[in-house]
């Protein structure tokens, strides 16, 4: 999927994701010549449908998650489905904020392990040594967690 | 006024989306994870109810009584039964870094099923707006069926077997992922009406390039009459591997593991 900017006959450069609710995904482009900015919106429908495929638009940031495609889109797994070996938290010396715990804890138990290992490895890598409900928006974002 | 617009391959600037080498990257790991897996077999057959779960249950664990390595992947995603067959455990999956470790069942099998992820009595049903559902929910269950062969740690394997669902469509899916067609092994009972189907199916998996390695006849006995796989075999060229009783002794198993 690429941009073009008729007017200045210029690939339009892929600039930020961002998921404003209800579903949509929106996709900002700019283009290099004359700076012009344009959104690309989809509709829920085309949403699901892109992350049906498992990939994401705009790239992917993170390595794929082990059976994340399952984890975070089977609406009947069971709570007990996955056991981690062991907390990401524990092995990349980052915390969570009481707040974030608690936002955590909202989250299924069949996908709960990966969205923390996400969401730790995502404070490791940016040097953030505590995980609260902002960094978990913005990671949510950057990262195209559709449906997380 | 035509815009006169260049093509996509005429703009030269990378695709920050990259979906195709996303794709690409999804088949890349199914092939690195099954590099150490000698040989993929697909059981299925086109008609239900034959018995293509029984029959892949007890050849793996035939296998691996025999000293192989097997393992099970249930390919049936609505209607799983390979983890009850196999007496797989009821404990949680574990996620190591890279992959979630495969349930070992019985004999040592090594099982992914989505029976051991689903609530009991659950139907799968996806997150995802109702509407429209059919169209992404076959891309949702290719999706999970790539995961299962990329995402389970399965180690060294002599043998992959795929308990494939009723009909065409989880085969030609499971053929797309695959680096090159699974052999496959059809099941069939003896009447014809069950034969019309397997042949339909299994003339699909030869047309795909997959190789046709046999025919199991099941449900042997007076209660159905026929000769499906007789004709089969003839009409394609294979072999019989086994005709399966209604209540078949070890030995069945035995000779047909020996046979694959």
């Amino acid at each position: 999927m690429k941009f073009l900017c008729i007017e200045c006959d210029r690939q339009m450069t892929f600039e930020e994701r961002e998921l404003p609710g209800d579903g949509t995904l929106a996709i900002a482009f700019s283009c290099p010549g004359c700076g012009r900015r344009v959104g690309m919106l989809t509709n829920p429908f085309e949403t699901q449908l892109v992350s049906s495929l498992g990939v994401v638009i705009g790239g992917r940031t993170v390595p794929e998650q082990p059976m994340e495609m399952v984890r975070s889109t089977v609406a009947t797994g069971k709570d007990n489905a996955f056991g981690e070996s062991r907390g990401p938290e524990s092995v990349l010396g980052v915390t969570w904020s009481t707040d974030a715990v608690e936002r955590l804890a909202k989250v299924p138990n069949f996908v709960k392990g990966m969205v923390k290992r996400i969401y730790t490895e995502y404070a490791r890598d940016h040097g953030i040594t505590e995980i609260t409900p902002a960094v978990m928006d913005t990671a949510r974002t950057e990262l195209g967690l559709e449906g997380m | 006024m035509p815009l006169n617009i260049r093509t996509y391959h005429d703009l030269t600037d990378p695709d920050a989306s990259g979906l195709l080498g996303q794709v690409g990257a999804q088949r890349g790991r199914v092939a690195a994870r099954l590099a150490d897996v000698r040989r993929v077999v697909a059981v299925m057959s086109g008609k239900g109810g034959v018995g293509k779960s029984f029959v892949t249950a007890h050849l793996a664990r035939a296998c691996a009584r025999a000293g192989r390595a097997v393992g099970v992947l249930d390919a049936d995603l609505n209607g799983p039964t390979a983890a009850r067959l196999l007496d797989a455990p009821r404990t949680p999956l574990t996620v190591r870094d890279d992959a979630v470790l495969p349930a070992v069942a019985a004999d040592g099998v090594r099982l992914i099923s989505m029976a051991q992820l689903l609530e009991d009595g659950r139907p799968l049903a996806f997150r995802g707006p109702e509407a429209e559902s059919f169209v992404w929910r076959g891309a949702q269950e290719v999706a999970a069926l790539r995961e299962f062969l990329s995402d389970i740690a399965w180690g060294q394997l002599d043998l992959l077997l795929v308990d494939l669902p009723p009909g065409l469509g989880r085969f030609a899916e499971l053929a797309t992922l695959l680096p090159t067609p699974p052999g496959v092994v059809t099941v069939t009972i003896p009447t014809p009406e069950s034969g019309d189907a397997v042949r339909r199916a299994l003339r699909a998996a030869v047309e795909r390039g997959a190789p046709a390695l046999g025919i199991v006849e099941n449900m042997v006995g007076d209660q159905f009459p026929g000769d499906a796989a007789d004709s089969l075999a003839a009409e394609f060229g294979i072999p019989v591997l086994a005709r399966i009783p209604f209540h078949p002794q070890d030995a069945v198993w035995s000779e047909l593991a020996a046979r694959l």
